[in-house]
């Protein structure tokens, strides 16, 4: 059923309708979050009472805006801290991971490889109890040992970073590794002939091949931590991130649009970060990769 | 003489396997060498213990006269083309060529000399700026050679670089590479497992088999005096037929092949006795066409071997034309026919006569088959 | 330095950093909530080992209910997005023209990106009583007062399929569009029917792209959060709402590890099955499709 198979007239345009429908689907309740960031009312519903910019700029009660909306804003701080350290932290081990697993042979390879990708598959509330139990058992063993309290074992960022890691760690691996695949080693081997040295090739050869998945494999980090509830929300201490600060407003009675500012912002932000990785994925495409067969 | 390189007793095993087997040889300065043979016959493995890529499990490689083995690849002064290039992708024409210049830490202005003047040398000189996605083969093919040559190489190292070629192209860079070559001097050696590229470029080839070298000689040599029953099938084309032998004396030999074809040959091997398991070799240009049957039936005495049949097929590829004869015995033979002869009218169906003489026919013991005499 | 002892140190430096993340901060954990699973309290302090735990998950209904539903809306989510994802993978990678192809594409991967948060709350907007389809029906006059849309089954399916929907088109997407258009062709030729080429030659080509979807997914439904309690309410009787009460309300940490590893059980044996049944890996499918 490709256009070259000519399929009747009806069944290209119901089939054509579908699709639309389906996108409609897609958008609406982005739409519906979007909009009602504009809404003259205290709260996102109908009926619309007229455009405002209040639920971002203003800064009077009951009309508290984005922009003076404290714990809106810290929240927003934590999560760009985090995802920050998530994204470096998981970019620096799937770079070495995928080196290892691309490039050396070791006993039990196969099976380093399947623990590789694991993290994928255990639901992130597991991975947030089990980083949770593991922290809290060591942090009262050395507590009652050595009458220290350590704090970063407690809930808290570094254990929100920690656990955020745990399975991005998996993604920029992969991501990482798909690239190094279709490096082809002879451009190592003649850097070496022309005289290179180890760091100078690696630096000038090989770095500049990887770099769209370093930048891609990053983008997808960040977001993913930025967004990330889940595992978050087993390990979070007084500090909490955009999207707990976020839920726990939800759940309230009486949540203001400002709600719907943040959805807005968090949309746009994400969806311009979402096409920036297209399109240096598209670079990736552009750039030849001698003997490499087309890119998946 | 003065080598540039000189490989000893060069051995190389993975595991069980041989890849390299005792290979020696030396190439004199400013000469083009080759190493011709099929694939998987070591001459990949050989030309990376050169570069550096691999160690030898025996023997010593030498350059202008010093060995090479504790060198790393990057302190050799062999440079290699690549089978595919290799070009950087990442940088353009002249940072390619550059990259090896700055490697050694020469100054900006030194490099953009040096890099200005081989660019010239192989004819690009409009190239500098273009990317490497920009360049047709043939340019791509002058830009890898110009990015090792501009560091003055004590040999140059190319592995297949024509493979990836169309065949136009290709002719076209034979020709260009030798020009190339004698312009620079620099002593080139070459591997391919195409023998009209050995053959044309070369002033000396080897050929090279299961690891080990069977002949070293210049081109005209191994074509029209292979040592070996390998040599004599693998350079240009031949008819080959698996036989046995009748009778010798000093001056040759009668084979008679499985479907009773009797052959007068050429001795090539003092080691063949009566009653061995020989290949014979005869190469379609040696064998002489003429119209009709004439006396028939075959005949293999004295200094000239006649048979008759008639043609099946008829290869027409421009410069000659190649006929395939079935004789009466039920063989087929390949031979040419002269350009615009008498002959060159024939077509299916047609009787003729096919000689040729004792010494256009080579005779070699079959490759592992020389049985209980 | 010889070459081997350079091989050799720099295989050391890159295992130790995957070894560290892979024991740190997977398998040890694990193997804490397991062994805080089979922990059970006799006296203030006092603890034993025995399997206490999991007998009370079975002796208490709502528990294990609350599992076997979490179990069937997984699996119902999953093939309902099957059945919604293919045709709009199919058209974006088969039938799409070059442009509307690159369109369609981009308008897929960028709500991918957006948080599941923003996702539900926008349904909430929609649907609740006081929401736009609610006002909708009522100016159309279909019904006569507000109507409550959330909080009821079908709009936590609705939902959790527009959460989950994307991470199978994409994988499908991909795959199929690396299909060559002659099969399709070829079959016809040979003179299949509609039927018979998706079911002999699409479906059977797109299956890695298929079953890495499908894992996705399940795996993204059955661990979900937000989508069950934002659109299902407080009492929406989700597995994962039950480890965060064990955990966080009542601080039962040895009932909600229980729980965690019996998801995680639950979890992988479907995952394990789908892999067989396919007869796929994780390696061939989660991993080509993330990369």
């Amino acid at each position: 059923m490709i256009p070259s198979v000519r399929p009747s007239r009806l069944f290209t345009w119901s089939y054509r309708a579908c699709v639309l429908a389906f996108f409609l689907y897609l958008i609406a309740p982005l739409t519906a979050a979007g909009v009602f960031a504009f809404n003259d009312s205290l709260f996102a519903s109908m009926p619309w009472k007229g455009f405002t910019l209040d639920w971002f700029v203003g800064d009077t009660e009951p009309k508290i805006g984005l922009l003076h909306d404290n714990r809106l804003l810290k929240g927003l701080g934590v999560s760009f801290l985090v995802a920050t350290m998530v994204s470096l932290a998981s970019l620096l081990v799937g770079l070495t991971n995928a080196f290892l697993f691309e490039r050396h042979w070791f006993p039990l390879k196969g099976l380093c490889y399947m623990l590789m990708i694991v993290p994928l598959v255990i639901p992130g509330v597991l991975l947030g109890i089990s980083i949770l139990v593991l922290a809290s058992g060591i942090a009262n063993y050395v507590e009652n040992t050595f009458g220290y309290e350590p704090d970063f074992l407690r809930p808290g960022l570094p254990l929100v970073v920690l656990g955020q890691a745990s399975f991005i760690i998996t993604i920029t691996s992969l991501v990482i590794a798909a690239r190094l695949r279709k490096f082809d080693r002879t451009l190592e081997e003649a850097a070496f002939n022309l005289g290179a040295s180890r760091t100078r090739v690696f630096l000038t050869i090989t770095l500049p091949y990887i770099r769209p998945a370093l930048i891609g494999a990053g983008l997808v980090a960040f977001l993913v931590s930025f967004e990330n509830f889940n595992t978050t929300l087993f390990l979070v201490g007084s500090d909490a991130p955009l999207t707990v600060t976020m839920y726990d407003r939800m759940l309230k009675v009486g949540s203001t649009p400002v709600l719907n500012a943040v959805s807005l912002l968090l949309i746009v932000g994400s969806g311009a970060l979402a096409l920036v990785s297209v399109f240096v994925q598209l670079e990736k495409r552009r750039s030849p990769a001698p003997r490499a067969p087309r890119e998946r | 003489m003065a080598y540039d390189l000189e490989c000893e007793r060069v051995r190389k095993r993975f595991g069980a396997f041989v890849a390299v087997d005792g290979v020696s040889f030396r190439i004199p300065r400013g000469s083009f060498f080759s190493i011709l043979g099929p694939s998987g016959c070591g001459k990949t493995t050989l030309l990376r213990m050169i570069a550096g890529f691999e160690t030898p499990s025996e023997g010593d490689i030498l350059i202008k006269g010093r060995s090479v083995l504790a060198l790393p690849p990057n302190r050799r002064n062999v440079k290699l083309v690549f089978q595919h290039l290799a070009l950087f992708p990442m940088m353009n024409v002249e940072e390619n060529i550059a990259y090896g210049l700055r490697c050694k830490g020469m100054a900006k202005g030194e490099i953009a000399r040096r890099t200005a003047d081989v660019l010239e040398r192989v004819g690009l000189p409009d190239a500098r700026r273009k990317d490497i996605g920009q360049l047709s083969g043939g340019q791509k093919q002058r830009i890898a050679i110009a990015r090792c040559m501009v560091l003055d190489p004590d040999v140059l190292l190319l592995d297949e670089p024509l493979g990836a070629l169309d065949l136009k192209l290709r002719e076209h860079m034979k020709i260009e590479l030798k020009m190339l070559q004698s312009r620079f001097g620099t002593t080139f050696l070459y591997i391919t497992h195409d023998q009209s590229e050995a053959l044309v470029m070369s002033d000396r080839v080897a050929v090279m088999n299961d690891g080990r070298f069977e002949q070293v000689g210049e081109p005209r040599e191994l074509y029209h005096h292979p040592k070996t029953a390998f040599v004599a099938g693998f350079v240009g084309d031949s008819n080959r037929w698996p036989g046995r032998v009748l009778d010798r004396d000093p001056a040759g030999m009668r084979v008679e092949t499985r479907s009773g074809l009797i052959f007068i040959a050429d001795v090539t091997d003092g080691g063949i006795g009566k009653g061995d398991a020989v290949d014979v070799f005869v190469r379609p240009e040696s064998i002489a066409v003429t119209r009709g049957e004439g006396a028939g039936g075959q005949d293999a005495s004295g200094e000239t071997n006649r048979r008759t049949g008639r043609i099946e097929g008829v290869l027409f590829n421009g410069a000659n034309t190649r006929i395939l004869v079935r004789t009466s015995t039920g063989d087929q033979i390949e031979a040419d026919l002269p350009q615009g002869g008498a002959e060159a009218n024939l077509g299916n169906g047609d009787p003729v006569t096919l000689t040729w003489k004792r010494t256009g026919a080579k005779c070699f013991a079959r490759a592992g088959g020389t049985q209980a005499r | 330095m010889t070459r081997q002892h350079v091989r050799r140190l720099t295989l050391f430096m890159l295992l130790a950093p995957f070894l560290l993340w892979i024991l740190l901060m997977i398998v040890l954990p694990h193997l804490g909530i397991f062994a805080l699973s089979l922990r059970e309290k006799v006296a203030p302090l006092v603890y034993t080992i025995g399997p206490k735990n999991y007998l009370d998950f079975l002796r208490e209904p709502i528990y294990w209910n609350t599992l076997l539903r979490t179990a069937s809306i997984s699996i119902l989510v999953t093939a309902l997005t099957f059945l919604v994802g293919f045709p709009i993978a199919y058209y974006i990678a088969k039938i799409a023209g070059r442009r509307v192809k690159g369109a369609l594409f981009l308008a897929c991967l960028i709500p991918l990106w957006v948080s599941d948060l923003v996702r539900a709350y926008g349904w909430m907007i929609l649907l609740r009583e006081t929401g736009v389809v609610s006002s909708v029906l009522q100016w159309t006059g279909i019904v006569d007062g507000p109507v409550e849309l959330l909080y009821n089954d079908a709009t936590v399916v609705v939902g959790l399929v527009y959460t989950v929907v994307l991470f199978m088109i994409v994988p499908l997407a991909s795959t199929l569009e690396g299909m060559d258009d002659s099969l399709i062709e070829a079959g016809y030729n040979l003179g299949g029917s509609g039927f018979t080429v998706m079911r002999r030659i699409v479906i059977p080509y797109a299956m890695p792209g298929i079953v890495a979807g499908s894992i996705i997914v399940f795996m993204l439904t059955a661990g979900s959060y937000l989508t069950p309690i934002l659109l299902g309410g407080k009492n929406s009787m989700w597995f994962t709402e039950q480890i965060y009460e064990q955990f966080i309300t009542r601080f039962n940490w040895e009932s909600g590890a229980t729980f965690g590893i019996l998801l995680l059980l639950f979890t992988s044996l479907t995952v394990w099955l789908g892999l067989r049944l396919s007869g796929q890996s994780l390696a061939t499918t989660v991993a080509r499709s993330e990369a």
